[in-house]
């Protein structure tokens, strides 16, 4: 099992005649991904690497039985494609534009309130099911199918380090998810962490997360009261200077809020397994987990 | 993007926001000829920085005449003002507001802001104005009103009506206040701002409703369509090497550590700083060179680092995916090449390719150090600093 993605889904891309979006197409065609359409607007009836191109995502979606959506549209176009995806039909919605204005997305998150389409990011690196499906611009290779581990994390590079260190402990991954950076996103921690513990397959969960927000004490919450799978938990930030944007969007401490102190102090409250080391994450889980 | 006082003031002003009137001031000559425009006194004078805590650091004062405005302009002209928001370097100012003095009845405290758990605009109200509102928070929060308005909504008139009632305004000082609080709204939105904070708001004693002070913040991402707010960045308030790196497109905030770093992705970088403190040094910057890095920016990353006389020793960490390490290791070895490396490098790769990359740099003539894991690479860099004499 796995959760959100699998070898059935498939995928419309967005913006797939762009630089980043072809490039990411071919490379999630090349791990198994089943590309079953593109859209350019005006560009219907090309092709892209064999794979057809619309003007609409309905159309695509209405011709090709696309399940699920994949965004690389440019910031000041992001908002529209991720409306005009959730409009057409798909039951999953993966962003990984970075750089769209606050504004636009609490537009977004208030429109999609209520609804059943799912939105991953914007600004992640998107979603993995090892040997079934990628979904997103994370590199394939570093990824163990089967599971039990499930990884959820508001990071991209960092959650490949953690990836990493369970691939090299032996620790396969069921999913691996981006929920990304931005301060108003689509699905969060609390959905990722419901979903692996209602996954057969999932033994335990890690959690990844960064200063900004409380998005890591509301999981904490979420733990505690009702998972009963081990989470080991990560915050990156701990010598972030308050009040400066951390590269992320959404990573930054106002006044005393959204501290890594904060956040680690929570987790653990939660009974979460925190890492205090990167260096040995891998090393942490083998433990915790088997 | 913060934008200065008289910047933001002259900007509620075309939105229909109530401010004082006043005029931003380069030399006390023009000081002068603003509180001669202004043509009554007492004026008040204040220094344009871009923190807060100015009036406790003396950089807010009375002038009661001509003479006055001439002595306290040219003594916050150039001062260095330390404030809570500044460190304790503090900022020289360059400019002050001269601005016509009210008759205050009561000061307010009015704040806009985004709402990441409920995906909304928030209303922060307190009658607690001219007050540290952090503090306020933390002694006495329920003198805080909160509101959160759905932007799909938009304010409507009980959202104002809610507010005003809150912080108990009647008669005229409650219509004034409520027409503020729309404009206030608009321009939030219209100028896709992240934050907006009036403290004090002020009901004057013929009770009408003027912002006496006015804090933006400008959601960067949204710059592109706000050209005429672009041209307000102020890159004297910034930090040199930071307004250096944003034009080579590098995400990069200067600390004041003595390891310097370049890591791609923004939590891998976090992770990195707090790596390097863990092993008993300190981050001298934080530096994002994005999943695109190329020689050309490796190469501005290293001239960044190096210009920091404090650095003795860099980490490169590197987890290539997308971005390959053997394109990475050629790219440092080019870099490395054009910059004139003083510190020690210690690079750790990882990823994509990371054999060949290893080659790369191990068949360069560089002193450069490699650490096999992320434990190796912060152990190194502690033993170099360690060494080296510093901190």
């Amino acid at each position: 099992m796995s959760i959100f993605v699998d070898s059935s889904t498939r995928v419309v891309v967005q913006g797939i005649t762009g630089r980043e979006g072809q490039f990411h197409a071919r490379q999630c065609q090349e791990y198994g991904t089943h590309i079953v359409a593109g859209v350019t607007p005006g560009k219907g009836g090309q092709e892209m690497d064999g794979v057809p191109v619309y003007n609409t995502v309905a159309q695509a979606v209405a011709e090709t039985k696309a399940t699920a959506s994949l965004i690389f549209v440019p910031p000041p176009f992001a908002a529209d494609a991720i409306m005009e995806a959730a409009e057409s039909g798909v039951d999953l919605v993966v962003c990984i534009t970075e750089g769209i204005p606050v504004m636009d997305m609490l537009m977004v998150k208030n429109f999609l309130q209520g609804g059943t389409v799912r939105l991953l990011g914007p600004n992640c690196p998107g979603i993995i099911t090892p040997g079934q499906c990628k979904m997103g611009i994370m590199p394939g290779p570093i990824h163990t199918p089967g599971g039990p581990i499930g990884v959820v994390s508001r990071s991209g590079t960092l959650t490949y380090e953690v990836v990493e260190q369970l691939s090299r402990q032996g620790l396969g991954q069921t999913s691996c998810i981006g929920i990304g950076g931005d301060p108003i996103n689509g699905t969060d921690f609390i959905d990722c962490l419901a979903a692996f513990e209602a996954d057969d397959e999932t033994h335990g969960v890690v959690m990844v997360g960064e200063i900004g927000g409380d998005a890591e004490e509301m999981a904490a919450d979420f733990i505690q009261s009702s998972m009963t799978k081990p989470v080991v938990g990560f915050i990156a930030g701990l010598t972030a200077p308050p009040g400066r944007r951390m590269g992320h969007a959404g990573a930054i401490v106002s006044g005393n809020a959204g501290t890594a102190l904060g956040k680690i102090k929570a987790l653990q409250d939660g009974g979460v397994h925190v890492c205090e080391d990167l260096g040995h994450l891998g090393a942490l889980c083998k433990e915790v987990f088997i | 993007m913060k934008i200065h006082e008289y910047q933001a003031k002259d900007l509620f002003r075309n939105q229909g926001v109530a401010v004082p009137s006043g005029q931003v001031a380069f030399s006390v000559e023009e000081a002068v000829a603003a509180a001669d425009d202004l043509g009554a006194f007492p004026v008040v004078i204040k220094a344009q920085i871009h923190a807060g805590g100015r009036g406790k650091g003396g950089g807010v004062k009375l002038a009661h005449n001509r003479d006055d405005v001439a002595t306290v302009a040219n003594e916050i002209l150039g001062m260095t003002l330390v404030t809570k928001q500044t460190g304790p370097q503090g900022k020289e100012v360059g400019k002050v507001l001269v601005e016509q003095g009210l008759d205050i009845a009561q000061e307010l405290y009015l704040a806009l802001l985004i709402d990441r758990a409920t995906a909304s605009i928030l209303v922060m109200a307190s009658t607690e104005g001219g007050m540290d509102i952090e503090e306020v928070a933390e002694k006495s929060p329920e003198k805080i009103f909160k509101l959160a308005i759905n932007p799909l909504s938009g304010m409507q008139g009980y959202h104002g009506r809610q507010v005003a009632f809150a912080l108990g305004l009647t008669g005229p000082a409650f219509k004034s206040f409520i027409a503020l609080l729309n404009r206030l709204y608009t321009f939030f939105v219209t100028n896709d701002c992240s934050m907006l904070e009036i403290n004090p708001l002020v009901v004057t004693a013929d009770e009408q409703v003027l912002a006496l002070d006015a804090k933006v913040d400008v959601d960067s991402n949204a710059l592109y369509r706000h050209k005429d707010l672009l041209a307000l960045r102020d890159e004297m308030e910034e930090d040199a090497l930071e307004v250096e790196a944003s034009r080579f497109n590098l995400n990069f905030i200067n600390l004041d550590g003595n390891v310097g770093n370049m890591v791609n992705g923004a939590g891998l970088a976090m992770a990195t700083m707090d790596i390097i403190k863990q092993a008993g040094a300190a981050p001298a910057n934080f530096l994002d060179v994005g999943g695109g890095a190329d020689a050309e920016m490796v190469e501005n990353g290293f001239r960044l680092i190096l210009a920091d006389p404090n650095v003795k020793a860099i980490l490169i960490n590197i987890f290539g995916g997308i971005l390959r390490c053997d394109v990475l290791a050629e790219g440092v070895v080019q870099a490395a090449k054009k910059v004139d490396l003083t510190v020690p490098v210690v690079i750790r790769m990882e990823g994509t390719n990371v054999e060949q990359g290893r080659k790369i740099l191990a068949d360069s003539d560089l002193a450069l150090i490699t650490a096999v894991n992320l434990a190796d690479a912060a152990a190194k860099v502690a033993d170099i600093v360690g060494s080296g004499g510093a901190a």
